[in-house]
């Protein structure tokens, strides 16, 4: 199996290959618009800033490549964030896979922190991305902007409100938190992913 | 519900792991990899290796070190030490590092915070404070691993650098580190209840009810702790069920 993980001008890719390389699999850290679509999966990971990585992203024609993909793809984190309709973040037009939007946690509050750092539960586990993997599982989150609820959420966890953790629609998913740094409990999230047909 | 963490740090010197008593008298307490691996398995929320000789022809020393922990370790994990430059930052983040602590460099040009910031994001950047409470009542920044007293002081340095893009601040209170005796929860609660970002208490923690004390009194997000781990005076998987038990939001 060949597994592709999209290079562009965002962090953690290292950590997303390690644990892919502890599950017992290699992939492939790319931005060559060949390799990608030829994987059998593909993942798209990112910590950043929206407006910038969409910038490099159409630069490349990475847009396109990724919105036609028909293998699995897994968006992590501000990954999954850019397969959604827009981001409060600089008002960024995102891919557009996810009809949902994104937004900015917004509180009042001076003890609750933005943006969100740790671990949270996620819920409503509706997925086989999830198989194995207990309701209120812990992951780790980093994120100051959250995809709210929508038709496609298939993880809810709540930070100052519900917002969804998981997205899916047909071949592409979306996790906001990180499983390469949730321990056993991401491990099974990527595991799942790899098993995904 | 967003949980406290329990972070267990790692002093590395020459690439194993040690502890000092009130920032002095470096005892060996191994593998850092290891280690790491172990506190990971065992419930840690997150790691801290700090390199406290971090001198420039050790960084590759330590980025390589980094790297096997990144392999390794499957929590997110700070790493801190003579960090000076975004080539420092690059290097540490490219072999795996989730982010990196600033102390000293950034006090002498707290530039070097807003341009970390804005290369990698706010996200990595964790400011490391050493605190020390002064006769006059007042808590000042110390620097160079605490050998050197400023007229900072720490709410202010605080608040200055969270302007500037910090993520985190990992307070440490030299009053308290190495005694066992509780945490600073005065000025942890302080910071907590003005900045808009996680405070990690760190320094004092001797028992599960100092841990407790910290999250409810001091309002702390986090809890750092190294030698009561090391020395396996509290297990983790233990101090984590009694927080549960008292009710604190905790990650089991």
């Amino acid at each position: 199996m060949k597994t592709a993980i999209i290079q562009y001008n965002a962090g953690n890719i290292q950590s997303v290959l390690y644990a892919l390389e502890r599950l017992g699999t290699s992939a492939i850290v790319t931005d060559n618009i060949e390799a990608i679509q030829a994987a059998d999966k593909v993942i798209f990971p990112g910590v950043g800033e929206a407006s910038t990585a969409m910038e490099y992203l159409k630069q490349r024609h990475l847009d396109v490549v990724i919105k036609n993909l028909q293998q699995p793809v897994l968006g992590i984190c501000l990954g999954m964030q850019l397969m959604c309709a827009s981001s409060e973040e600089n008002n960024t037009t995102c891919l557009g896979i996810f009809e949902e939007s994104v937004c900015q946690f917004k509180t009042a509050d001076p003890i609750i922190k933005v943006p969100q750092i740790g671990w949270n539960t996620i819920t409503n586990l509706e997925s086989s991305l999830f198989n194995q993997v207990p309701e209120n599982s812990y992951a780790y989150f980093v994120h100051g902007y959250y995809a709210a609820l929508g038709a496609h959420t298939i993880a809810t966890t709540n930070y100052i409100q519900p917002y969804s953790s998981a997205l899916n629609k047909r071949n592409f998913y979306g996790v906001q938190f990180h499983p390469e740094k949730s321990a056993k409990v991401g491990e099974q999230i990527l595991k799942n992913f790899l098993e995904l047909t | 519900m967003l949980t406290k963490r329990i972070i267990p740090c790692l002093d590395i010197k020459d690439g194993r792991t040690v502890k000092g008593i009130n920032f002095e008298q470096i005892r060996d307490a191994g593998d850092p990899v290891e280690l790491g691996a172990l506190y990971a398995s065992q419930g840690a929320d997150e790691l801290v290796f700090l390199d406290i000789t971090a001198t420039v022809e050790k960084r590759k020393t330590l980025s390589e070190l980094v790297n096997k922990i990144a392999h390794r370790i499957n929590i997110p994990f700070t790493v801190g030490g003579g960090i000076k430059t975004e080539a420092d930052v690059s290097v540490l983040l490219q072999n795996g590092a989730d982010k990196i602590s600033v102390n000293t460099a950034a006090f002498l040009d707290p530039t070097i915070i807003n341009r970390f910031a804005k290369n990698f994001g706010s996200q990595c950047v964790v400011l490391a404070i050493d605190a020390k409470c002064e006769a006059d009542n007042n808590w000042y920044v110390y620097l160079k691993g605490g050998r050197e007293k400023t007229d900072m002081l720490v709410t202010d340095w605080a608040k200055r650098a969270v302007d500037l893009g910090v993520g985190e601040i990992l307070l440490t209170s030299m009053n308290h580190d190495g005694t066992k005796q509780g945490f600073a929860l005065d000025i942890t609660a302080a910071l907590a209840e003005s900045l808009p970002v996680p405070i990690i208490a760190s320094g004092g923690g001797g028992t599960a009810a100092h841990f407790y004390d910290v999250f409810t009194k001091g309002k702390a997000d986090a809890a750092l702790a190294a030698s009561i781990f090391h020395y396996k005076e509290i297990a983790i998987p233990d101090l984590k069920y009694y927080l549960h038990e008292k009710g604190i939001p905790i990650r089991l």
